[in-house]
């Protein structure tokens, strides 16, 4: 669906990419691996048009697009749910999940049809939560990273791109959230992890996608593939 | 899904629970409030008679409708200081306007108000684009305009308006009997009919509820209430213009923080900022937006006191009054670390204020002690607010 080829990017005298690719496809989990300064980040960034590549093309669907802010991003499809979640403590989860893309008519708010499309969406994807009108604060770390992720949902995406998702999370709320990884795979979307767990990619993902200096150092479909081939890829043992 | 569709009114346990996090609602105040009524009315028996209360409510609304402009910048998680300056430089424009330059009550009126939206828009600009702290800005702003007022009243230093003109009869107007009782009728009939037909779209669209007793009892509780200020307001000149005026805009203000994108969108800036623009909300127009209402609300309720007044001066928009709108405010429940408030603590907070002035000017009491309770009234409030921040933040 959505692939990115050749992707470089300089930043002064550092080479964060050199040529790095990677595929994605619907209804896939896509883990993207690496130590820190592989730039997974920049390429990811690259891809929700924070950040422009110096060289390469992405293609969506086989046709080139150009994506130079994320609002270009957005319009494609993609949605990308941030490490720092990006919430609002003080409002309600209705109000994060329609934050900036309120429904209302004229200017006033249109509570009722917000309040119901959270619940089904919320319900879909198995997010238990007892009252979604207490503000986001009161909510558990798993219950945040919950919302965070069904807001990335509400403008219907093709592609959603998640900053490690399970970092401050303990074990039972990893849990959910990666069921809800899960969920999105069944949605039909394409999902791109950014992880530095092993367990977690591999309880989650189809496919893993490692990076190391900038270039592409091994893809493995994560069924076939043992821990210690994907920590080699990391850390370039064996090459 | 069964065990959903009702909305339970909270256990104690939640109760307690939602209290420790920070949901403590607008409970304190009325208590206070009660408390402050029953101290009183036992030291003074005149506290609670007709004439006392009808002059709280004259009192009220200059300081309150201030205090709305100031919760607009708090709700942000900053500060305007500038609000008294401003009050009492936009009611000299009207002033001179009206009584110098012989426009019409009402230009002069608009006039003034549109010099507090420009001001707003100064300090808007002023903290946004060249990033200034808002704490410094309106400092600024709070001698700056204040140098402004002195320099117009340089000749004389009072100016004074006609006593039966429109602007001093703004404070002078008391409604008749009927016309109060057709608004409480109204204002009942409106406000219980929007929840129940709200109650009705939400079963309809299968979303929990709250119950039908609630309401009932909530609506109640507003018409006793109204009912018993009308009453006692009849019982002396009647209900004042002034309430009237002050009360619609804190509804108004009330509709919109809670009813429209722009009220969402002033939480969400005040809650989290970044968030806010991630999400593709224009922070800056916010931001300029919620300091232009501020500095336009301060205008209104420097118009306010000169009609009290039928006077502006070299003290018009001084003394404590910028004080005391910053201490409603908080006192009455609006965080001063943004994000959490609503329009109606403006009401309660300068009612508290007013409330404790009045009782110590009845006992006649030295001011240096309403300064020392109000500060201790003022602590309290802020107490709770810090705590109740704490708690959310566990």
């Amino acid at each position: 669906m959505l692939s990115a080829t050749g992707i470089s990017k300089r930043y002064g005298a550092v080479q964060a990419l050199d040529g790095a690719s990677l595929q994605l496809r619907p209804g896939e989990v896509t883990a993207l691996m690496g130590d820190n300064g592989a730039g997974k980040s920049t390429l990811v960034k690259t891809i929700s048009g924070v950040v422009v590549p110096d060289e390469g093309t992405i293609t969506l669907d086989g046709t080139p697009v150009k994506i130079t802010n994320p609002h270009d991003a957005q319009a494609l499809g993609v949605s990308t749910v941030y490490q720092d979640l990006a919430l609002c403590e003080n409002l309600d989860v209705v109000a994060n999940l329609f934050l900036g893309t309120e429904r209302r008519r004229w200017t006033l708010l249109r509570h009722i049809a917000m309040e119901r499309a959270t619940r089904d969406l919320l319900e879909q994807l198995d997010v238990r939560i007892r009252d979604i009108r207490v503000p986001v604060a009161m909510l558990s770390g798993g219950q945040r990273q919950s919302v965070a992720i069904a807001r990335a949902l509400i403008g219907e995406p093709r592609l959603v791109i998640l900053d490690e998702p399970t970092a401050a999370l303990g074990v039972e709320q990893t849990a959910q959230v990666l069921a809800l990884i899960g969920r999105l795979r069944e949605r039909g979307l394409a999902v791109l992890v950014i992880s530095h767990n092993l367990a977690d990619v591999r309880e989650v993902s189809d496919r893993v996608v490692v990076l190391r200096l900038g270039r592409n150092a091994g893809d493995f479909g994560t069924a076939d593939t043992t821990q210690e081939e994907i920590v080699a890829a990391i850390t370039g043992a064996g090459r | 899904m069964t065990d959903t569709l009702a909305r339970k009114p909270y256990t104690p346990k939640v109760a307690v629970e939602r209290l420790r996090q920070g949901d403590v609602g607008a409970w304190p105040v009325v208590g206070g409030l009660v408390a402050i009524a029953i101290v009183f009315s036992a030291l003074n028996d005149r506290f609670l008679a007709p004439e006392n209360l009808t002059n709280l409510a004259l009192q009220m609304a200059a300081t309150g409708t201030i205090s709305l402009g100031i919760i607009m910048v708090l709700l942000l998680g900053e500060i305007d200081l500038s609000a008294g300056s401003v009050s009492g430089l936009c009611a000299t424009i009207m002033t001179i306007m009206h009584v110098k330059q012989g426009w019409s009550a009402l230009a002069a009126i608009l006039i003034a108000l549109a010099a507090g939206a420009g001001i707003g828009l100064i300090h808007g600009l002023m903290f946004t684009k060249l990033r200034m702290p808002s704490f410094v800005v309106t400092l600024a702003g709070l001698m700056g305009w204040l140098g402004l007022l002195l320099f117009l009243l340089r000749q004389g230093g009072t100016i004074n308006l006609p006593f039966t003109g429109f602007i001093s009869k703004l404070s002078d107007t008391w409604l008749p009997s009927w016309l109060s009782w057709l608004l409480v009728a109204g204002l009942v009939l409106v406000s219980g009919g929007a929840a129940l037909v709200t109650r009705r779209l939400r079963l309809a669209a299968g979303l929990p509820v709250t119950p039908l007793w609630w309401l009932l009892v909530r609506t109640g509780g507003l018409a006793v209430l109204l009912a018993a200020g009308v009453l006692i307001m009849s019982a002396d000149r009647g209900v004042p213009l002034l309430l009237i005026i002050f009360g619609a805009l804190v509804v108004v203000f009330d509709l919109v923080l809670r009813h429209t994108a722009f009220g969402r969108h002033v939480y969400a800036v005040g809650g989290n900022a970044e968030a806010a623009r991630r999400a593709g909300i224009n922070v800056t127009r916010i931001r300029i937006l919620a300091f232009m209402l501020a500095s336009t609300l301060a205008a209104a309720g420097g118009i306010l006191a000169a009609s009290r007044l039928s006077a502006v001066n070299q003290q018009s928009g001084g003394s404590d009054i910028l004080l005391m709108a910053i201490a409603a405010a908080v006192i009455g429940g609006t965080s001063l670390f943004g994000g959490r408030g609503r329009a109606y603590d403006a009401l309660l907070g300068v009612l508290v204020i007013q409330s404790i002035t009045s009782g110590m000017y009845l006992l006649s009491v030295d001011s240096s002690v309403r300064f020392m309770v109000t500060a201790a009234v003022l602590a309290l409030a802020v107490a709770i607010d810090s705590l109740a921040r704490r708690g959310a933040a566990q």
